[in-house]
């Protein structure tokens, strides 16, 4: 399973990179937010898929899956999520106020 | 005894209180009250003479950094004393000279006599001190204040030019000696040049020795304004008179002979050292003195006429080096006679160039301007200017009866005993140097004239002057006086200095060819014969007599030098190319673009990850252990790369977004199936807000436009990210192969309810074992909705937005 995840992340931090790439902020945006699925489906992934009960003890079961990572992508999540709706506001705001999303126009308009 | 320490740091003390003097005593010119300090010092030195002369040398130090090896020691021998001498003697003269000279009322005077006595302690310390991190300290003290006084007048272009082009040069040279020492350090283990010089042998045969040798000259060369660093010299004459008269003619420019002569112990013998100190010697000798002639300005004479004079005594310092190549016995002692030559020219240039700086700056005081072709009779109008001048000059040029025509004998005789040497290879290109220095005596012979003649003799051009030409105020013909009465007496009297101050310089120089106890034989004689020394020095007087005559039908050769082939021309585009090519180098990669400098982030990223796994060798394909393929989290897969895929291609903002929000569900659907509750919670919640934030904020931006781009341009993009792509799984399938350790999950999963107190282990985790995070993580989000407020609300205008916060 790991081999087919692995796979999939590539594909995922590939879009990701071309997207950051492009001259649109808005692709730009777009493309940080899928490097972060990347990432966390990479951390999740590293600590081995194996099968077991969910980490609420009440199971009872014999093996758990590791909470460690678990409580690692939580904590990225949220940051993620803070640094994310800055980046939209001032996203936005640029646009107000340069009247372009395009990178090159935002370059020769912020340089003057 | 620490007098000697007292008397290197007494001009820093009284240096700091300068400003404070001036302030206090407005009716005295506060120079009256900073001339106390180098007569009281010259006075100083002169009672250490018989004690050198005993060969009773003491060191006294100072710990400074004891845990490194660099101690504040002095050491008093017979060079030290000659520098020291120089320094004191001369500098109470020019500060005498410098008090008739700046006028208190509109010069910033306290300026100057802090900048100068600041230069004279450095200068003090580098010939008084052992240990060759505190001489490199002074050595740079010296190019800083005098990087301070050519700019004196800062207002004025020119001084801004020169005291750059100095500072430059100078300090280049600095830190190549800089190196030069602690490569020396390296050999020997120790900073002390003494302790160095014992160990001579050790040093000559060590592979480093030549680096060594190399660095060291040129410091030695820049600070001495050697050929080719010579170009800063002339530039510097922007500085006041007294200044150039001090530092640009009697004791900086001789720093790097002083190098030279401390050093010789340590490098002499060897046929390297020989020819590059008196090769580049002599060329510069004969360079300067031709193009001496070409000048206009009699500062800028005067400063090619100190390059050429520092030439021959650099070239003599080479020459007898030669001597220690015999070693102890009577064969050496013709050659040792160079370096008697090199000592006794050192202080007749001292006295003759002081004076001759001295007496251009009078003439440019009273008559307004400095230019050759502008001046002329005056000989009438300032006899005594014209007597000093008259006198220095015939000693520069080389004439009887004055000091210079001694040691300028003694040169010539020296360059032709040369030829007579066997070591070196010198059979063949030995001849070499008896031309170039009577080439160079005949050009120095022409200048010297010119110097005399064209400012004092001829018809007086009133019209052209800015001022009605006077004689100077008998307080500013004082120095130069004396100066020139010391030409006359050395002149006269030559032995007087050759046990006192001569003999015990060269028993430092030179200290392998005496035994202890011993003395040199040095006798300076007025008549030595019929040499071929003496039919040179006639053919100068006869061949330099008719080319002065002769000066303007062969002075149009000089205008078919052309302009680019100069070394200031060299200088000037070295430093405008320089600056162009960093620039071109930094806006051809800083191209202000987000996208380029991505581009170099992920290509650096890709090589040196790729490159680390190929070199690591862990490039592993199959991972061993892995769970079983589930048909559920294969279709996830596959939907999660169609809608991934899918997000670049979306023509609508719209499609995108959602293409965007799908890739986000199906994660959270990955955390349900990896069995991840509060994960999947998390990830559902705020996957939700995302896009209803994406959605606002992309209502009021534009429809998302089909990128014009080139060819290149998108295949680089494409490349890039395949390749990041890959070397991410290729990372993620050869990491997850090689598990080292456990994981602490048991310890969590074990303690969760009895330590933590829940069953919820990743709550416990948050919340408990690792409840830093957390914290963190709230400030995190505090701070973000802080910022996103401030951006709505604060919505300053224009460039003063930053300013306002």
């Amino acid at each position: 399973m790991e081999v087919w995840m692995s796979i999939a992340i590539g594909i995922l931090f590939a879009v990701a990179v071309y997207l950051i790439l492009s001259r649109s902020l808005l692709r730009i945006i777009l493309g940080t937010s899928i490097l972060t699925h990347g990432v966390h489906l990479l951390l999740l992934t590293m600590s081995r898929l194996k099968t077991g009960a969910p980490p609420l003890l009440g199971e009872e079961s014999g093996t758990y899956v590791d909470p460690l990572p678990q409580a690692l992508i939580l904590t990225s999540i949220v940051i993620n999520f803070g640094v994310t709706a800055f980046f939209f506001v001032l996203a936005y705001r640029s646009y107000i106020r340069l009247k372009t999303d395009d990178m090159e126009e935002v370059k020769r308009k912020g340089g003057q | 005894m620490y007098l000697l320490h007292a008397a290197i740091l007494a001009p820093f003390v009284l240096a700091a209180l300068v400003p404070a003097i001036r302030k206090g005593t407005k009716k005295i010119h506060t120079g009256w009250i900073v001339l106390v300090l180098p007569v009281l010092l010259f006075v100083n030195f002169l009672r250490y003479l018989p004690v050198v002369r005993n060969d009773v040398t003491e060191t006294f130090s100072l710990p400074w950094i004891p845990s490194l090896g660099i101690d504040f020691t002095v050491y008093l021998d017979g060079l030290g004393l000659l520098f020291a001498l120089l320094i004191t003697g001369i500098g109470a003269l020019v500060v005498l000279y410098s008090i008739y000279y700046l006028d208190p009322e509109q010069e910033a005077i306290h300026r100057f006599y802090l900048y100068l006595l600041l230069f004279m302690g450095a200068m003090l310390g580098i010939v008084l001190s052992d240990n060759m991190i505190v001489l490199y300290t002074f050595w740079e003290l010296t190019s800083i204040s005098s990087f301070l006084l050519i700019a004196f007048w800062y207002e004025r272009d020119r001084s801004r030019y020169g005291a750059l082009k100095s500072m430059l040069i100078t300090v280049l040279g600095g830190f190549a000696m800089l190196a030069g020492f602690v490569v020396l350090h390296s050999m020997t283990g120790t900073w002390s040049i003494r302790e160095t010089i014992a160990m001579v042998a050790e040093v000559q045969g060590h592979p480093l020795f030549l680096l060594a040798m190399i660095l060291i000259l040129l410091g030695a060369f820049t600070k001495s304004a050697q050929f080719p660093f010579h170009i800063w010299l002339p530039d510097a004459m922007e500085a006041p008179t007294p200044v150039s008269a001090y530092l640009h003619s009697a004791t900086m420019v001789k720093a790097g002979i002083y190098l030279v002569a401390r050093f010789s112990p340590v490098f002499a013998g060897e046929a390297e050292w020989f020819w590059i100190v008196s090769l580049v010697g002599i060329i510069t000798m004969c360079y300067g003195s031709i193009l001496a002639v070409k000048q206009t300005d009699l500062k800028a004479l005067l400063a090619y006429s100190t390059i050429s004079q520092l030439g021959l005594i650099m070239s003599l310092f080479g020459a007898g080096s030669a001597a220690v190549y015999y070693g102890y016995g009577e064969e050496s002692m013709i050659y040792a006679a160079a370096t008697t030559a090199a000592i006794f020219h050192l202080i007749n240039h001292a006295t003759f160039k002081g004076a001759l700086f001295m007496v251009a700056g009078i003439v440019d005081h009273e008559t307004g301007t400095r230019d050759i072709r502008r001046l002329g009779g005056l000989i009438s109008l300032m006899p005594i200017s014209f007597t000093v001048a008259c006198i220095s000059g015939f000693s520069m040029a080389g004439v009887p009866p004055f000091n210079g025509y001694l040691s300028k004998e003694m040169f010539l005789e020296a360059m032709v005993e040369l030829t007579h040497l066997h070591i070196f290879e010198l059979g063949t290109w030995g001849i070499l140097f008896p031309i170039l220095a009577f080439l160079g005596s005949v050009f120095t012979f022409v200048y010297s004239m010119i110097l005399i003649f064209k400012t004092f003799r001829g018809p007086l051009q009133k019209d052209k002057l800015g001022i009605t030409p006077h004689e100077a105020p008998a307080g500013m013909l004082i120095s130069p006086m004396i100066l020139a009465i010391c030409v006359v007496a050395i002149g006269l009297f030559p032995n007087m200095l050759s046990y006192s101050i001569i003999e015990p310089a060269m028993r430092s120089v030179l200290p392998s060819l005496v035994a202890p106890g011993e003395h040199f034989d040095v006798h300076i004689s007025f008549w030595h014969g019929f040499t071929p020394a003496l039919f040179m020095t006639i053919g100068v007087i006869g061949l330099g007599t008719v080319l002065y005559l002769l000066l303007n039908r062969w002075k149009g050769v000089y205008a078919m030098y052309p302009e680019k082939l100069t070394w200031n021309h060299l200088y000037d585009s070295l430093l405008r190319y320089g600056e162009k090519a960093s620039r071109a180098l930094t806006d051809a990669y800083m191209n202000r673009s987000a996208r380029n400098y991505l581009v170099y982030i992920f290509g650096f990223m890709v090589i040196v990850l790729g490159a680390a796994l190929w070199r690591a060798d862990v490039l592993s394909l199959i991972t061993p252990d892995t769970a079983p393929v589930n048909i559920y989290e294969i279709v996830l897969i596959v939907l999660l790369v169609i809608s991934a895929v899918a997000v670049p291609f979306a023509r609508q903002r719209l499609i995108a977004v959602i293409m965007t929000g799908a890739v986000g569900y199906l994660v959270t659907l990955f955390f349900v199936l990896f069995r991840a509750p509060d994960l999947a919670l998390t990830q559902m919640i705020i996957e939700t807000v995302s896009v209803v934030l994406f959605l606002l904020c992309f209502y009021h931006m534009p429809e998302l436009r089909r990128e014009v781009n080139t060819q290149r341009y998108r295949s680089l993009n494409i490349v890039i990210a395949i390749s990041v792509g890959v070397i991410v799984t290729l990372i993620s399938l050869s990491a997850s192969g090689s598990s080292n350790f456990e994981s602490i999950a048991d310890y969590f999963v074990k303690n969760s309810h009895d330590l933590g107190g829940g069953d919820n282990v990743v709550n416990v985790i948050l919340v408990d074992f690792r409840g830093f995070d957390t914290m963190l993580e709230i400030t995190v989000l505090g701070i973000a909705s802080l910022g996103i407020y401030s951006m709505i609300q604060l919505q300053l205008q224009g460039r003063d937005a930053g300013a306002r916060i």
